[in-house]
């Protein structure tokens, strides 16, 4: 069976698969499905319960708590995948470096790996963004540089296995430069390992994304995000379940989207991996 | 086993030192750094913050030596004074809010090994079952769910709705007429929350694993020889294949740390909970440079020791280890 057809009949692949494509749709159809103005403050209509009006209810400013969410989507959607791309890139140069070289760049970049490590990652990430203003670029461009790590390792394992076949060898003996052997002959081959480990550090940017802005250094009101939404539930945690549940209903469902699939193209790309 | 331990130490060296320099860069991302860009867009430095940082880290030398002097001092154990109001030395204000922080991730890693152990071994050996399969779903979720988001549905239901949890601090109010007895109730009921939001995140990651391992040590030649000569299931499961899978998950142990460690900020900030985390996050929210610096070290240190008990653990149980 090819990768489609083993893909195809995964259900819980799928699902995954749905669950992305639904995100994207909703955020590119915000300003389309939004049932309000997502900053439009309603002083009347203040903590309003869920109702046919308000279906996920409002906040403390009376502003429709799911039209916000449809926003924030659009803030998930790009923290995912700005933040996971600049990880990608990062552990794909090291990693191939390290894993094609090998010798003393290999231990230079495997011992800064090891390093990096050490630091709990929200540690470092809070810090940084002390220093800097919290903003969104800010904030993907930090997840970014201290989630790279995973990709380097993986990447740098696919090389080792690959760098001595014979396909390589046939590519030196014709004259072929050390970057041609790595991006061209070596790295299609890594990049189903890759793909799967962006999907799901997607996951992971985006979780870590909420966490930043319901800690109020993430994204920054009154940009609606999921994470901020929360906050939001926090202050009125006695009054107002409804600001509190539904954003992170609608991050544990992403999550689980991103999660799923990649998973689903993990089992596709490899069957022998496949428990 | 002690030539292993000093190698071991030894390593940690060159990681340390490692530590010291990002933390060193990362520093040097605050106002009053060459990259002066930063100060002008940032109305919260003032003037004399900008001098006080300039002369802390001596700014007009080269950085080789500014670095160098930063490192003897950390190596006093001089983390600086803090910016915030009270002025007192950062390694004061860290060192009065560290034992709750590691006294919760203690907790919490017990009640992982506890909870998540067991789950991954009766999963392995029933495989396919029902429990199987709910505790795959379960597993699937717990890596999904924002810890966060489950500490404030927790606080609405076990502290608001049911009224059963406090749901913020680590103290009643009327602490000081209770008896020892009822205060460490008070405590306990206190930590419940903050303890199992702590442990969430690692759960679902080590029962996992316990399964996977669980289910290659069970297909190894030795299980079947322990089979043969007629042991029963029990002590099959429980002596010959459950030792040999716990093995590893002493690694993986080390390797939720820092995850432990970061953590901290989130629920400590959430439960009002006086430790590492939340002074982390005060400082982040005040620019406090000195006490940010602080704790970001003090963190990756932890980690490193973290993953030492590991390592030497792992060298105790398994002799194959200690002498390759």
């Amino acid at each position: 069976m090819n990768f489609w057809e083993m893909f195809y009949k995964n259900k819980l692949a799928l699902t995954g698969c749905g669950i992305v494509v639904l995100l994207f749709a909703v955020s590119l159809l915000a300003p389309v499905i939004a049932p309000y103005d997502p900053g439009a403050i309603d002083l009347k209509n203040v903590l309003a319960s869920p109702s046919a009006e308000h279906w996920f209810g409002t906040d403390q400013l009376g502003r429709d708590v799911l039209s916000r969410m449809i926003w924030g989507a659009r803030i998930s959607l790009k923290v995912g995948f700005v933040a996971t791309g600049l990880a990608i890139l990062i552990g794909m140069i090291l990693g191939a470096v390290a894993g094609y070289y090998g010798g003393w760049i290999d231990a230079v970049i495997m011992r800064f790996v090891d390093i990096m490590l050490c630091f709990p990652t929200f540690f470092l990430i809070l810090a940084v963004i002390a220093f800097l203003e919290p903003s969104i670029w800010n904030i993907m461009i930090v997840i970014g540089l201290t989630s790279w790590m995973g990709v380097t390792r993986l990447v740098r394992a696919d090389f080792i296995s690959l760098r001595e076949r014979d396909f390589v060898r046939a590519a030196r003996s014709i004259g072929a430069n050390d970057a041609r052997i790595i991006f061209v002959h070596i790295l299609p081959n890594a990049l189903a390992s890759i793909l799967v480990a962006a999907t799901l550090g997607i996951a992971g940017a985006i979780l870590t994304e909420s966490a930043l802005s319901f800690l109020g250094i993430g994204v920054q009101p009154p940009t609606p995000s999921w994470g901020n939404i929360l906050t939001a539930g926090k202050d009125n945690i006695d009054i107002a379940w409804w600001i509190s549940l539904y954003p992170g209903l609608a991050i544990l469902i992403t999550v689980v989207g991103y999660n799923l699939l990649g998973e689903g193209i993990r089992d596709a790309s490899d069957p022998r991996l496949k428990r | 086993m002690s030539a292993y331990l000093i190698k071991r130490i030894l390593f940690m060296i060159p990681l340390l030192l490692g530590i010291t320099i990002i933390c060193f860069f990362v520093m040097r991302l605050a106002p009053g750094a060459p990259t002066d860009l930063q100060t002008q867009m940032n109305p919260k430095a003032s003037a004399e913050m900008k001098e006080r940082l300039r002369s802390m880290y001596e700014l007009d030398k080269p950085i080789h030596v500014q670095y160098w002097s930063w490192l003897k001092k950390i190596g006093r154990g001089d983390l600086g004074i803090s910016f915030s109001s009270d002025r007192r030395p950062v390694s004061e204000k860290i060192w009065e809010r560290l034992p709750i922080t590691i006294l919760i991730n203690l907790l919490s890693l017990v009640i992982i090994i506890a909870v998540a152990v067991p789950i991954g071994v009766l999963s392995a050996v029933h495989q396919d079952s029902l429990f199987d399969k709910v505790t795959a779903v379960f597993v699937f979720i717990g890596f999904a769910v924002p810890t966060f988001w489950l500490a404030l549905l927790l606080m609405i239901f076990f502290g608001i709705h049911l009224g059963w949890l406090p749901i913020s601090g680590l103290r009643s109010l009327n602490y000081e007429y209770l008896n020892t007895w009822e205060q460490f109730l008070d405590l306990a009921k206190h930590l419940i929350l903050p303890v199992f939001i702590s442990a969430f995140g690692g759960l679902a990651g080590l029962s996992r694993y316990m399964r996977a391992n669980m289910l290659e040590v069970i297909r190894q030649d030795y299980i079947l020889t322990a089979r043969a000569k007629g042991l029963s299931e029990r002590q099959v499961i429980y002596k010959h294949a459950l030792r040999n899978a716990l093995l590893p998950a002493i690694t993986i142990l080390g390797l939720s740390i820092p995850g432990l460690i970061g953590g901290s900020v989130i629920f400590e900030t959430i439960f009002a909970i006086p430790g590492m985390g939340q002074l982390f996050y005060m400082s982040v929210m005040a620019r406090d440079y000195p006490t940010v610096m602080g704790i970001l070290l003090i963190g990756a240190i932890l980690t490193l020791v973290g993953n030492l008990i590991a390592d030497v653990s792992y060298a105790l149980a398994d002799p194959r280890i200690r002498i390759s």
